[in-house]
């Protein structure tokens, strides 16, 4: 028994998916053509995968801030913010974003998942209460392991649900938290935010909502949801991560709470981490900017994200319930997910083989990311190749609808 | 208090056959990930329908501490007599 041993079965799930065809944890790419295309395994393959929704890691603006910073400032900053990781760039960053969204405050992050763990842990404490989706991101799940503070979880996307939960706690004196998904990742659905909202306004609670994959994608001038739908003014805290349409890494919050500013001596995954490196802080700067300069972006990310839903939608499948840039298609299968997933690859296709027991409602999902840098053809070859692998594995897409929720 | 967790060990038991998708025999001594082959969301979910079933809440660090059907039934009488 050594001490991975509670790992047993674990590493026999991982084995059977693995040897099934290439490992889909494992996936390497030799090199980057462009922000939707790569080399794997010798082969020019089309990237369906990647969250770049904007298509900006390629953007020569933002590799010229890049490299310009790389030169200037060095490699890496070699420090934690509160100790001697703070560039100007940081706190530029930290203005443009709190600039963008019309807020008083923002904290830049090394990464959205030490965002969210960071923030929610650091909000609630001991004697507060945290009210989570159940479908929410693991990085949000682990912020409720960490926090002392007791966790409620309510029915996914279930404003009344959340409703007769806080009921329930009415007379608890804590605060209250309460924290949703502008765009979910795994199906790519959204949440009911006015009526979250409304709840929210009745029960006297604060909001947070992650933003992670409607930042850039959502909103008339891409804030997300909240603005998509006119409640920012409801939401107390908004969360993002620059690893998706901002094509690089790091995460932020912005928030016009009073004094938020402490949270920046109290909430440790930001205190005892070293900061972003300059060149990314950098690349993210420009990468905000061409969000905001370039709505057409979003415009054809939109147009893209409908091709794809409907074209795979017409074949049979079956999909989320929303149009947005995560097309998630769902099997009756894990075995069958696996042997897709594999034959699409070898088509020169990739995008994410997502099982339980990460997905909603144990579902067997390729999940695919659309991005405004796929061009028309690019979207319909992948319909076309989705088409292709049905045939040859003797799938036909509208028999193996799973019941959707 | 006894006939109390008792009656809930019996609401609970006849919740989690509903929800069980091959039959087994459930006693209060019964390992709720151990014997009955839930992983932890599927404890999470089922703990949302307890909750609904006897109006309480059951935060998940206290499901964090749970090990027997038996454990499960004192948590939520502890939690309804501070209700
Ligand atoms: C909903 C959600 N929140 C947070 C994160 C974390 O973002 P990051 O990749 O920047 O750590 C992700 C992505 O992984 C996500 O999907």
């Amino acid at each position: 028994m050594t001490i991975l041993a509670k790992y047993t079965k674990l590493r026999e799930h991982y084995h059977r998916i693995a040897g099934a065809g290439r490992d889909p944890f494992t996936v390497k790419f030799d090199a980057m053509l462009s922000p939707t295309e790569g080399m794997l395994n010798g082969r020019r393959t089309i990237l369906l995968g990647t969250n770049n929704y904007l298509g900006l890691t390629f953007d020569q603006s933002c590799i010229d801030k890049g490299v310009e910073a790389l030169k200037s400032f060095g490699t890496g900053t070699t420090g934690s913010r509160i100790a001697n990781g703070s560039y100007d760039g940081h706190a530029a960053l930290e203005r443009e974003l709190a600039a963008f969204y019309g807020r008083e405050s923002c904290m830049v992050f090394t990464t959205g998942y030490q965002a969210n763990l960071g923030i929610i842990s650091t909000l609630v404490g001991k004697d507060d209460l945290l009210f989570l989706d159940s479908d929410s991101h693991a990085s949000i799940y682990d912020a409720a392991k960490m926090t002392p503070a007791q966790v409620i979880r309510f029915r996914h996307n279930d404003p009344e649900d959340l409703n007769k939960r806080l009921r329930r706690v009415a007379d608890h004196p804590g605060n209250k938290l309460v924290v949703v998904e502008g765009i979910y990742s795994m199906l790519g659905d959204v949440a009911p935010l006015k009526e979250f909202a409304q709840v929210k306004r009745e029960n006297g609670v604060y909001l947070l909502v992650d933003e992670a994959h409607s930042m850039g994608v959502l909103g008339e001038t891409g804030r997300g949801l909240a603005q998509e739908v006119g409640v920012e003014d409801d939401v107390d805290f908004i969360v993002g991560t620059f690893s998706k349409s901002l094509g690089a890494v790091g995460g932020f919050c912005v928030s016009d709470l009073p004094d938020f500013d402490v949270m920046r001596v109290a909430c440790r995954p930001y205190m005892f981490t070293a900061s972003l490196p300059p060149s990314v802080i950098a690349t993210c700067l420009r990468s905000l900017e061409r969000l905001q300069e370039e709505p057409g972006l979003r415009h054809k990310l939109m147009a893209n994200s409908k091709r794809l839903y409907d074209g795979l939608r017409n074949l049979g499948f079956q999909v989320g319930p929303d149009v947005n840039p995560i097309v998630a298609v769902s099997l009756p299968s894990i075995e069958l997910a696996i042997t897709f997933w594999n034959r699409l690859l070898e088509e020169g296709l990739y995008l994410n083989l997502a099982l339980p027991p990460a997905t909603p409602n144990s579902q067997s999902l390729l999940r695919t990311s659309v991005s405004a840098a796929h061009t028309t053809k690019q979207i319909d070859t992948a319909i076309e190749l989705f088409a292709k692998v049905a045939r040859q594995l003797g799938v036909q897409p509208a028999l193996v609808q799973t019941a959707a929720e | 208090m006894t006939t109390d967790v008792n009656d809930i060990v019996e609401t609970i038991i006849a919740a989690l056959v509903k929800t069980l998708p091959t039959p087994v025999t459930v006693t209060t001594e019964t390992s709720i990930t151990r014997d009955l082959g839930l992983d932890s969301l599927a404890v999470m979910d089922f703990v949302m329908v307890l909750e609904d079933q006897f109006d309480v809440s059951i935060p998940m660090e206290r499901i964090a501490e749970v090990e027997t059907i038996g454990d499960l039934a004192r948590t939520i009488s502890e939690l309804r007599g501070h209700a």
